[in-house]
């Protein structure tokens, strides 16, 4: 990701994430109801905060204007020679709450590198994990969230055996 | 519908079935919402063909996601202060799953929560905990 990240907070987003998770809560479609409830306010569900790759320029799973992209065009992917597995997926994820969010704040988001590791596993050979930090600053410079995304490249496509 | 404490116990259980038969229309909501357009969640010619996987499997936060609203129904809006998980297993097209957050500990003024969610199958696909504020 991108040093540093803006990420408004904005009601249609967070309607649709929602509906994108399933969740029918009223909390997070309609703000006379969001009014009434203990909060007072529209919300962001509790995952949404990841979704600040919308707005990370340089997220590299997004296919981006005049670039290749390596999922499926005319054939299987868009890239010659691209070896078979893409090799990212998510292994573990937290966040802590420290303060609440709503629609019209905006967000600074700030990516502090974490730890690297390795692991070998039966499933899917050599597993490297590298942690990222996010932390999500409001516009008073408040820190309201706090992410920690653990991503893992596997050697070869998880065995599902 | 903010959680007492007073009302809760160690062991207490909330269970909720988040998704019925995943559909790929819904991964394919999650992508344009979240912004993570890997084609592995949403392209089967890239996943089956290049990536060498049996079919698209949904995104570890969508998942995560689903466990969130099980989480929030439970302890009501606003009121997380941790919530972290594991992915354990993939999520394909079709899965059923049930989330499931067990009391493990009452403090004061917070209560903290073990989380599983599991497949039709009964295979676990995410472990986690939370922490959340009550009354």
């Amino acid at each position: 990701m991108a040093d540093k990240v803006t990420m408004p907070i904005e009601a249609t987003h967070i309607m649709m994430f929602a509906r994108s998770v399933n969740d029918d809560n009223q909390i997070y479609y309609d703000a006379e109801y969001a009014k009434n409830t203990e909060v007072g306010h529209v919300v962001p569900p509790p995952t949404f905060y990841r979704s600040v790759a919308q707005f990370d320029p340089d997220y590299f799973l997004r296919p981006k204007v005049g670039e290749k992209w390596f999922g499926s065009a005319k054939g299987p992917s868009g890239i010659d020679g691209k070896p078979a597995s893409s090799g990212g997926l998510h292994a573990e994820q937290h966040f802590e709450y420290h303060l609440p969010v709503q629609p019209g704040d905006v967000l600074t988001v700030t990516t502090k590198p974490g730890k690297v590791w390795e692991k070998e596993s039966k499933r899917a050979g050599k597993l490297t994990f590298t942690e990222t930090i996010l932390e999500y600053r409001n516009q008073k410079g408040e820190l309201v969230v706090t992410s920690r995304g653990v991503g893992v490249k596997t050697e070869r496509p998880v065995d599902q055996g | 519908m903010a959680l007492k404490a007073t009302d809760l116990k160690v062991g207490d259980v909330h269970e909720e079935i988040v998704v019925e038969n995943l559909s790929r229309g819904l991964l394919v909501m999650y992508a344009g919402t979240s912004g993570d357009y890997n084609p592995l969640h949403t392209d089967e010619v890239y996943t089956t063909q290049a990536a060498g996987y049996p079919s698209v499997f949904a995104h570890g936060m969508l998942t995560m996601g689903l466990t969130g609203k099980m989480l929030t129904n439970f302890v009501g809006d606003g009121r997380l202060k941790k919530f972290g998980v594991r992915f354990t297993n993939q999520v394909w097209p079709g899965d059923t799953l049930t989330s499931k957050a067990t009391v493990v500990a009452i403090g004061e003024g917070e209560i903290e929560l073990e989380l599983a969610t599991t497949n039709q199958d009964g295979k676990t696909v995410v472990t986690g905990s939370a922490t959340a504020r009550v009354d």
